[in-house]
């Protein structure tokens, strides 16, 4: 069982799976004895991620993990691409904070199911509060699911919940410094949303140099302006979802008729 | 601070070793902390004081960390390079297209017990 989670489910540990049956791994020190374990620190948490990823893959859900530093936007962002998106495809989103359950009710007075996740100490989510949070939302299949991360740069870039991809926002309000700041987690997105760019006119922000810093930290991460304030610029954000989307649910449709193959093929062979 | 999850990620390893092979206390355990990846080691070391007294496991058990040097592959010149800095250029050749091949790995290694 975990002692943190308190989970009793099996994990594995990709990649680390050597036999812990070899005694040739022991070396006698006296009464005491020297143990090779070679195991990832966050083997646990990437279990998880790998068995709500086959989750998401199973059921055709697009799951996009929103990081930013407190207070740049996130859930304005979410609720306002719910009140885009919920007339065309199934949404849901989960909340992460330490305290509080505001967020999901603000997602929840535009209409789409919000599950909050309170973190308490916690600064960041992890894999198996989001399996947890899963059983209880229940998303429906072929829907995009918004994951809100805790406000905080550093570490939920270390844990992978199972998305199909991080979403940093940044605000034009923190400096355009911040991808070199936090290396890690403009690394790990895929995806960076310049956000409250109708602030612009009143800041000393450099666009280019704020891109050309997150360029430099991940030659390959897609930039995106827009105002969650005004509505500026969110047609190419909706856009991409939906682009991902259709990637996710080909997925989804290939693996389908792969089952469907097999079923016939099984119907036809026992005549 | 994520280093305190991770740190009891470290406990949570220990405990299923301390299931499998049978012992009651650590004596030493060894880490391996990747110059590139985004833990402190001093942090780690500050949070596995403040975890390990809380089971007779690990209660005065002592934490080592080695460090797994940088290591890049260049995509200009082609060669496996030392890196110090993620944001590094190649040592070699200057060339800024580095492929992250160590550096980054965040491991129980190994451990003394009774
Ligand atoms: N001017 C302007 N303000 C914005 C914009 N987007 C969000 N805000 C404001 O920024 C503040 C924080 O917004 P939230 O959406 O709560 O930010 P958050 O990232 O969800 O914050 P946490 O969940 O606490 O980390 C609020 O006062 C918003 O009204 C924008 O595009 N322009
Ligand atoms: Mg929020
Ligand atoms: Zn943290
Ligand atoms: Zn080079």
């Amino acid at each position: 069982m975990c002692t943190v989670c308190g989970c009793d489910t099996p994990h594995h540990h990709p990649g680390h799976d050597h036999g812990h049956d070899h005694h040739d791994d022991h070396h006698d020190h006296g009464s005491s004895r020297m143990i090779q374990v070679e195991r990832d620190i966050l083997a646990h948490n990437d279990g998880h991620a790998a068995r709500n990823r086959a989750v998401f893959a199973e059921r055709g859900i697009l799951a996009l993990n929103l990081v930013s530093s407190p207070g740049s936007g996130k859930t304005t962002l979410l609720c306002r691409t719910v009140e885009a998106l919920k007339a065309r495809m199934p949404v849901a989103v989960i909340e992460g904070d330490q305290q509080t359950s505001f967020d999901a009710e603000r997602i929840r007075a535009t209409g789409a199911p919000a599950f909050q996740i309170n973190t308490g100490k916690g600064c960041h989510l992890d894999a198996h509060m989001i399996e947890s949070a899963l059983a209880r939302l229940r998303p429906e299949e072929d829907s995009v699911l918004f994951i809100e991360n805790v406000g905080n740069l550093v570490c939920p870039a270390a844990f992978d919940l199972g998305e199909a991809a991080k979403v940093a926002i940044l605000s034009v309000t923190e400096g355009e410094d911040k991808p070199l700041k936090y290396p890690h987690m403009f690394q790990a997105a895929s995806l960076m949303v310049l956000n409250k760019t109708d602030l612009l006119p009143h800041l000393d922000f450099d666009v280019d140099a704020c891109v050309a810093h997150a360029r430099r930290v991940n030659p390959s991460i897609t930039v995106l302006m827009l105002s969650a304030r005004t509505g500026d610029g969110l047609d190419p954000w909706l856009e991409w979802i939906a682009e991902r989307r259709r990637h996710t649910l080909a997925h989804r449709a290939e693996s389908l008729e792969a089952k469907l193959a097999a079923v016939r093929a099984t119907m036809d062979s026992s005549g | 601070m994520h280093e305190m999850s991770l740190t009891e990620s470290v406990v949570r390893i220990l405990e299923g070793e301390a299931a499998r092979h049978g012992f009651s206390r650590v004596k030493l355990v060894r880490l391996e902390i990747g110059e590139l990846s985004h833990v402190d080691p001093e942090s780690i070391l500050f949070c596995f004081g403040a975890v390990a007294g809380r089971s007779p496991l690990t209660s005065g058990a002592e934490m080592k960390i080695v460090r797994a040097p940088g290591q890049a592959h260049c995509l200009d010149c082609g060669d496996t390079v030392p890196l110090a800095d993620r944001l590094a250029p190649c040592p070699r050749c200057g060339g800024a297209r580095l492929v992250i091949t160590g550096g980054e790995e965040m491991r129980v290694k190994e451990m003394e017990v009774e």
